[in-house]
Parts: C-alpha cells; structure tokens; sequence
C-alpha cells in the first residue's frame, strides 16, 4: 500500500469512526447535561502537552484551521515561552532574558485553554491525561510536545539533583541561560570556559558551536586572556563546519580551542574537571551538555520506540506508531534522514500534525504528501549571521520524510546582510506559535 | 532459472504491477487532489514571513499578494536568476504545483 492509499484509507476507516465516536460522544453528553452548552459539548477535544516550539504550534493551527471547532486545551509548566533558538546571545550578553520570553496570552486569544501543570501520566484506554495538581483532562486526541529530558546514566557524579544544578547544561532556555551568564561574568580574565558536547543526536546541531562563538565574542571583547575548549564527543563539528571553522579562524583566532573524539567519562565538581577517555580538562567555567531523550510523558506507554530515547511516528500526521490517538512533536521524535531536531523544525512537524488532526476529527482526508522545511540562523557575534537550509518531502515508499535532492544549503561565511532575516524569523515564527 | 520461468515470473510481476497502477488509479479517483494543499504548503513560509504571509518583520508580507508574481519570483529562485539567502535553496524543494497552490493561497489572505 503507498502512502496515498494509506493516508485515503486512514481517512477513510479512522476518521469516519472517529467522527462517529465524538459525534456520539458529544449527543450523549448533551442528552444528560440539559443545561449544558451544546456547542461546546459538541466539540471534540485535543490536549497539548508542551507550549513550546512544536505544541504552541499544534495548539493555535488546530483552533484556527478547524474554525474553533475543536476544543484545545495546552498542559504547560512554564509561565512564559522562553526561546532557545537565540538564547546563546544571552550568553555571549548581547541580548537579555526578556528579549527571547513571550508570554501564552496570545494562545487564550485563539481560544485555546492554558493549563499550568505538568502532565504526569496517560490513560490510553481512558482517552484522559493525568495532571500533578489532580485534574483529568479526557481527549480524542493527545499531542505530546515536552521537548528533552537530560540523561546522566553516564555521568556518575553529576547523578544528583544537587551537582546538576552546579555544572549547568543551559540547554533549555530559561533560568539556566541566565546561570551560564552570571558564571562567565564572574569568571577573572585568564580563565578558561570549557562546553562538552554529546554524541549526536542532541537538541540543535549548530547550537554548541554557537554557543562557543558568543563566548568567545564576550572574551574577545570583555576578558582578552581568557581562553574557550570544546571538547566534542563526535569525531567532527555537527553542523555548518566550515562556517564556525571559518568565524574561529577569522574572528577567534587564539580563542577557541576545538577537539573533537572527546567522551565525557565524567566530572570532578571539586576541581571543576571534564575527565575524558584521554585526557582531564580543568576549567574555571564547565558547561556539560548531556545526551539526551525524549521528555518523559512521551517515553510512557512504549512511545521511545526508537533505542529507548526518542518516539517514532507516522510521518503523515505524527502519530505515535506506538498509541493510536498519541501525536509527539519536536526534539522528542525519532528524526528522518538529515532532518535536524531545531525549533524550526517543530513548528513544521505541528503544522503538519495539526491538519491531520484536524481532518481525522472531520472525516476528511489527510494530506498524502506534506512537505516541510527548515531555516536555522547562527550568530558568530552580535550582528554577524548564517544560515542552513533544508527541504524535506514525504517519501511513499520508504514512509519518511527525505530531503528534496537539490534543495537546501547554507552560509559559507557570517554576514550582517543574514542578521536582519533572523531577526525577523524570531519575530515572526514566535508570533506563528503564540499571537 | 529457465527461460520459460523467467517468462512466466516476467508476465506474473507486469500483472502485479497493472493490478497495482489500477489500485492506485481507482484510490486516487476516489479522494480526488487533497483540498487543503495550498494551505498546508503556505503554512510552511510562515516560519519567516509571519501566519497566513503577514509578516511582522523585515521579511516580506506574502498576504495579498499578486499570485502570479508569487509564482514568478519562487521561479526565478529556483532557477538561480534572482540573487537571494536562503529562497534560492528554499524554493529548489518544491514542485510547481506546491508553489502554484501555495500562490493562490496567499493572493487570497487580506493584508491586515
């Protein structure tokens, strides 16, 4: 069967009984409740797990591509969205905290309600999602979005809460970001800041080695003497290499120090140690980026299917190939070939969801062959800019997502002409999300 | 293998196929184009030029817009005769359908 007549199929068998099923639903609860509005009663329901990148998404294209049709509602732990993508230049100090945060006012605008809580548990056979302050919320469908958890199985002395908050990760834009900050701003003249890298897969490929550029644009102009050591667990730069190569030599030279092939074995907090499998590395600021998985609502129920880490889903509408009825978004989902877990990429795999979601709740047919791309801006310094590039289509065959041969591409070196569109895709893929 | 298997397995394999192209041909008279393609694809420019095309930002509006100049332009990128960052790269990895459909959504979203 190919993916046309498997998405028809899908349309045609699930959604139909699914249509049937909320229909019914919605007539007997306005059968019992006399009092009870109808039209609301009549709408089917969509939880959201997650108002970040991807779920925020989901959230406000389900209200608006269903006409307010289908009621959402979004279970967030945080009071505002706090962006990741350019939360580097809060490290490197050239952008503050409120400048990457936008508030979930904008969602409530769209008709969708915000719940914050944290989801801690679902019933599959109940249709309902559990909440840490005791509230059932029942859905036709679910859509995960948590985003990542930390693993530090490997890592045996940052095992405890405790150590963790000491050698921060600043993977997860927010009060971490501010940390990393505050810690290099502490940190004399002559000292030496060092950012471990995990082996791939890990949220953001380019990010560490921005990360290591915004660095070295604070000590290039605030602490000449101080020096920058990646330590790389894979055996070469993820992401736009020639580019952050290219911004090292031109722009960092003598600053940045890049050794690829080293895994963390673990870390003396006493004397702020990255021990490898070769060599110790001492430094006055240690920044460990642990690998990562899937957030932890979306590993119940057999969902990180792939290597225990990450959720595979059906590619046509994000479904978990482990629950019917579950979607998972973002950095949580076993990518396709070439297709990077970025922000960018989330709100693209939400949009897609989204309208599946909503023609399996209409009895309408899915769309057989979505395309989706991504655009993903790295800052060297404060003005300077590049890009990646990518387009991937549905593949019937292989029932994946693959890049369009052709397309897609990136900076060959930083540019200030760059700064201005990346500006303006934080202001407007911000405002997609959540006004 | 024989050359009369061969054959046999040749002529078995073209009716599979046959059966299988009209499978495809019956399934996909029976949904017709998908509705929402234009919608869907558009959705994907909005990452940078704002929901439905309307930008709030350096980026251009899309909202509104001419489809036919639309279209043009996304050609012109595609062919590598307009100088751009990211469209040139961006525009490779769609079809003309996709863009046409795209085009036509947007041409019909009110500016504001």
């Amino acid at each position: 069967m190919n993916g046309r007549d498997r998405a028809a199929n899908y349309s045609a068998r699930t959604t139909r009984r699914e249509f049937l099923k909320a229909a019914s639903a919605s007539f007997a609860a306005a059968a019992v409740g006399a009092h009870s509005n109808e039209a609301r009663a009549a709408a089917p329901r969509v939880v959201v797990v997650g108002a970040g990148y991807g779920g925020a998404t989901a959230a406000k294209y389900i209200r608006k591509w269903s006409g307010g049709r289908i009621e959402v509602t979004v279970v967030e732990r945080e009071a505002a969205f706090v962006s990741c993508p350019t939360s580097n230049l809060v490290i490197g100090g050239s952008r503050q905290l409120a400048d990457i945060t936008v508030p979930f006012d904008g969602l409530t605008k769209w008709g969708v309600r915000i719940v914050r809580d944290e989801a801690l548990d679902i019933d599959p056979a109940a249709r309902s999602v559990k909440l840490g302050g005791g509230e059932r919320l029942g859905y036709e469908r679910l859509i995960l979005s948590p985003g990542v958890d930390f693993i530090y199985d490997d890592i045996p002395s940052l095992a405890s809460p405790e150590a963790q908050a000491r050698v921060l990760h600043a993977w997860k834009a927010g009060p971490q970001t501010a940390a990393l900050r505050a810690q290099l701003e502490a940190m004399p003249d002559g000292g030496v800041f060092a950012i471990h890298i995990p082996k791939a897969p890990f949220r953001c490929p380019p990010a560490p080695y921005e990360r290591a550029c915004q660095v070295a644009h604070y000590f290039s102009t605030r602490k000449k003497k101080s020096r920058i050591i990646v330590l790389d667990a894979n055996e070469e730069i993820q992401a736009k290499k020639a580019f952050f190569t290219g911004a090292w030599e031109s722009l960092y030279k003598g600053y940045v120090d890049y050794r690829p092939n080293s895994a963390l074995v673990d870390v003396d907090l006493a004397t702020r140690t990255l021990k490898l499998d070769f060599e110790n590395v001492t430094a006055d600021v240690i920044n460990v980026v642990p690998p990562q998985r899937a957030g932890a609502i979306a590993r119940r129920l057999g969902m990180a299917n792939a290597n225990d880490r990450f959720c595979q889903v059906d590619f046509l509408t994000y479904e978990s190939t482990a629950q019917r009825g579950i979607h998972v978004l973002g950095d949580a989902i076993q990518v396709a070939p070439l297709m990077p877990k970025s922000g960018h990429m989330a709100n693209q795999h939400a949009k897609v969801c989204a309208a599946a979601v909503v023609a399996l709740l209409s009895g309408e047919e899915v769309n057989p062959a979505p395309v989706i791309a991504n655009t993903c801006y790295s800052y060297v310094d404060d003005k300077r800019v590049g890009h990646v590039t990518s387009v991937h289509a549905y593949d019937r065959t292989q029932k994946t997502m693959l890049v369009v041969p052709g397309s897609g591409g990136l900076s060959l070196t930083a540019n200030e002409e760059e700064r201005v569109f990346a500006e303006a895709w934080a202001r407007n893929i911000w405002a997609d999300m959540l006004m | 293998m024989n050359g009369a298997m061969k054959f046999r397995l040749l002529c078995c394999a073209v009716a599979i196929a046959g059966l299988g192209a009209l499978i495809n041909a019956a399934s996909a008279a029976d949904v017709g184009p998908y509705a929402n393609l234009g919608r869907d694809v558009a959705a994907n420019c909005a990452n940078c030029h704002g929901t439905d095309g309307r930008s709030r930002a350096a980026v251009p509006s899309l909202a509104g817009q001419d489809a036919a100049v639309i279209v043009q332009r996304m050609k012109e990128f595609r062919d590598g005769r307009r100088a751009a960052t990211v469209m040139q790269q961006l525009s490779k990895g769609y079809t003309d359908a996709q863009i046409e459909a795209a085009a036509a959504y947007f041409a019909a979203q009110a500016k504001q």
